[in-house]
């Protein structure tokens, strides 16, 4: 046993109104910058949807993540030799146009266009030629089902179910039941796109788990966008590297949770630590049949109360804290212990780390719609049974088509929610609906108090990095000899060569420069990101 | 022999060998987050898709062919029992073939990079320039492999010249007097490719350093740890700057 700890994420999709400010603030974070325009390290996306990048589910077409072969884990995309050779132009590589055109509008004509008929219009300019543009797509056009029966039905998930219950699947408005995904990397134990980078530019951070690019060593090869099943890796097309989600680390190693969570008005994230055993990983992934999958990763999770584990991870170099985090892990709970939380596409076999609570409400609101008591147990359990179709969808996301551990996890759901109006109504609780999905009162309070109350320390138990290696996280501390006058980014050889600007300090110089300013900058000198556009920069016709 | 002579075949190759050694590990020391092919796949697929292997892999064969040529004297490929016209069939043959590909996947890349939008404003000056030195020493290239083989012209052993002058080089031995007396399109040619790899570790083309050989080598999932030196983007200092 070799135990490593593991800094994940549990999202409660009950929770999710839709609103991106997850992704917005992680935008302003992390991608507000050229190059990076297309990319949203966070998306929300409404399913059914074509997702972001679209169709980046069907694994058919951009053959991301591992398959087994005669019992042997290997990448879905070839053998090591085969990518090797595909290394001149990336066969399953998405386009710009498979994500999205980004685009700013030209606000300054509004302003300076001279005295007419007409009313100015500022049109949309691609960030990418600087040409006027038609916009087609976005990272969310289809949000809410917009563009309903036209996009919903190629969701690759639709059609992947559409086969076993087709009649039943009809993108009719008014049945249609949707919910929202928000999404960022998975920081999987078994990460597609670590194993695919020629370069080993990438890894995975045996500290904490986190997988994170190294961009002086990355040469480009851009194998990790195409080998990442949930596309969660990006190419920065100005500096030629792959960028990704870093899980807000130099946050986290102060003990602070990520933007994303931070903002997030539903507070719906939950992050904590998992203790796991490394070396059985790849067997677990082997894994032949898809549906033991979810319970092979649950089975890698190790109990952080058992002293055998404490024992084999004191031995390993985990800290006494960090073992404490453990044991407090929210993550571990809604994961392992209540089983309320399952990984996105176990099939991938990435083992993915961020872990969602299924959706209870499409199911309750259908429910509601005809005319029935939507928080009574009886009901519910009964239309647990009798909606398929939201159901299936879900296995479909969670459990790789596996209807039972998504019907238990919202039983019990549906349990809480019954029982707890019984306790708030002051009627006398009903001991036998936690019962009848396995739990006993007490831990159906807790679960209550860790979902419906979710406190900030309970939500959020990250344990910092040590302050004996404080020395290390330079990171943080760099701005202090960073010369500012200096353009960021820019270097001998062009844009993208030279030293890369410290994450901490480049969007903080970058957006102190623009808002100091006097000068409208050229866009042919900076282009401009519809997100920090402040009226500074125009373009000439 | 003039000073030109010793200017071109004696002056110019050690430069050329002094830049591109010490430019690649100073670039190596001082850009490593500039290393990159920048590629422009995201903007463009389907030419990239064709052209870009094509390209590549002539250029590989073009790299062998040079190795064969010039590094393995004309005596050991007659000790081994290949005739000087075998050989020279074999050459021109494989030699034309790989440089029309490498020709043909240029001249579609660069077609790419100027009619596809993005990918030309992608384009740096820098890049502009490495294009000219790339396409020159590839068409002078051909045109040596047509001498060469007297298509144009009554043939030329170049392997009784050229290739004993670049192993003089190597040797430290220069001898100027066997390029002198070489035909023009050949000397034209080495002093095209001796440019280019003068601009080399200034360019992109860098990235030819990167093959990832040792990617069939390492186990899938990397791990590492923050490390006395990991934490940041920023790589520790040198010891000796700005001291006091």
């Amino acid at each position: 046993m070799r135990v490593m700890a593991q800094m994940a994420m549990v999202m409660n999709l009950d929770k999710c109104i839709g609103c991106h400010t997850c992704s917005v603030t992680c935008k302003q974070a992390w991608t507000n910058r050229a190059g990076v325009e297309y990319v949203w390290f966070n998306n929300v996306e409404t399913r059914p949807g074509q997702g972001y990048p679209r169709t980046y589910q069907d694994q058919e077409k951009w053959k991301g993540g591992w398959v087994v072969r005669r019992g042997k884990l290997r990448l879905r995309s070839g053998g090591r030799l085969k990518r090797l050779a595909q290394i001149f132009s990336n066969p399953n590589l998405p386009t710009m146009q498979d994500y999205y055109e980004p685009w700013t509008y030209d606000y300054d004509m509004l302003l300076s266009s001279p005295l007419g008929e007409h009313t100015p219009v500022a049109r949309p300019k691609s960030l990418i030629s600087g040409k006027n543009m038609k916009i087609e797509w976005s990272a969310n056009w289809d949000d809410d089902l917009a563009g309903g029966p036209e996009l919903a039905p190629k969701d690759p998930v639709l059609v992947k179910i559409k086969d076993q219950v087709s009649d039943r699947v009809k993108m009719e408005f008014e049945q249609a039941f949707m919910f929202y995904l928000p999404r960022i990397c998975e920081h999987c134990l078994n990460p597609a796109c670590v194993a695919a980078c020629p370069s080993g530019a990438m890894y995975k951070r045996s500290e904490d788990g986190i997988v994170l690019v190294d961009q002086d060593q990355c040469r480009g090869w851009r194998m990790c966008v195409s080998g990442c099943p949930y596309k969660k890796v990006y190419f920065n097309h100005r500096t030629g590297k792959a960028e990704k989600c870093t899980m807000c680390y130099p946050r986290i190693e102060v003990g602070m949770p990520t933007v994303c969570s931070e903002t997030c008005v539903g507070r719906l994230r939950y992050i904590g630590l998992f203790l796991y055993d490394a070396d059985k990983v790849t067997a677990a992934a082997a894994t032949e049949n898809e549906h033991d999958l979810l319970q092979a990763q649950l089975d890698l999770l190790l109990d952080p109360n058992d002293p055998e584990v404490l024992d084999a991870a004191r031995r390993d170099g985990i800290p006494e804290d960090w073992l404490e985090a453990a044991r407090l892990s929210p993550v571990y709970r809604l994961a392992k212990v209540y089983k309320v939380a399952l990984p996105l596409h176990p099939e991938y076999r990435t083992m993915p780390m961020v872990w969602y609570i299924p959706p209870l409400s499409p199911i309750v609101d259908a429910l509601r719609e005809t005319g029935n008591d939507a928080e009574d147990a009886g009901n519910l359990f009964g239309a647990l049974d009798s909606l398929r179709i939201p159901i299936e969808y879900l296995a479909e996301l969670f459990t790789a088509g596996d209807v039972g551990p998504v019907r238990a996890s919202l039983a019990k759901l549906a349990a809480m929610r019954s029982y707890m109006r019984d306790v708030n109504l002051g009627r006398e609780p009903r001991p036998e609906i936690p019962a009848a999905v396995g739990m006993d009162e007490e831990s159906l309070y807790e679960m209550y108090r860790l979902l419906a109350i979710a406190k900030y320390a309970d939500r959020y138990v990250i344990p910092k990095a040590h302050a004996e290696t404080a020395r290390d996280l330079e990171e943080l501390a760099c701005a202090v000899d960073y010369a500012d006058d200096s353009v960021p980014g820019s270097g001998p050889f062009g844009e993208a060569s030279g030293r890369p600007v410290p994450v901490a300090v480049e969007t903080f110089h970058a957006l102190k420069q623009r808002q100091t300013t006097e000068v409208i900058i050229p866009v042919e000198a900076l282009r401009v990101n519809l997100l920090n556009w402040d009226g500074l920069g125009g373009r000439d016709e | 022999m003039t000073a030109l002579d010793i200017l071109l075949w004696v002056v110019l190759p050690y430069v050329t060998i002094a830049v591109f050694v010490t430019g690649t590990i100073w670039r190596f020391r001082y850009d490593k987050f500039g290393w990159t092919t920048r590629s422009s796949q995201l903007y463009e697929r389907k030419i990239i898709r064709i052209a870009s292997p094509i390209f590549h892999i002539g250029i590989l064969a073009v790299l062998l062919g040079h190795v064969m040529g010039l590094l393995i004297p004309e005596q050991w490929t007659h000790a081994a029992g290949l005739s000087e016209d075998a050989y020279h069939l074999m050459a021109v043959g494989i030699g034309a073939v790989a440089g029309a590909c490498t020709l043909f996947g240029v001249a579609m890349l660069i077609y790419r990079r100027r009619t596809t939008g993005p990918v030309f404003a992608a384009t740096t000056k820098n890049d502009k320039t490495m294009y000219v030195f790339l396409v020159a020493a590839i068409c002078l290239g051909l045109l040596t492999t047509i001498v060469g083989s007297g298509v144009i012209g009554d043939g030329y052993n170049y392997r009784e010249t050229v290739s004993p002058w670049f192993r003089s080089i190597f040797l430290l031995n220069p001898q100027p007097e066997l390029m002198a007396e070489s035909l023009p399109s050949f000397q034209v040619h080495a002093v095209a490719g001796m440019l280019l790899f003068l601009i080399w570790p200034f360019t992109r083309l860098v990235h030819a350093f990167s093959a990832p050989i040792g990617y069939l080598f390492r186990p899938y999932v990397v791990y590492r740890d923050r490390g006395p030196h990991g934490a940041g983007s920023q790589a520790p200092k040198r010891g000796w700057e700005k001291v006091g």
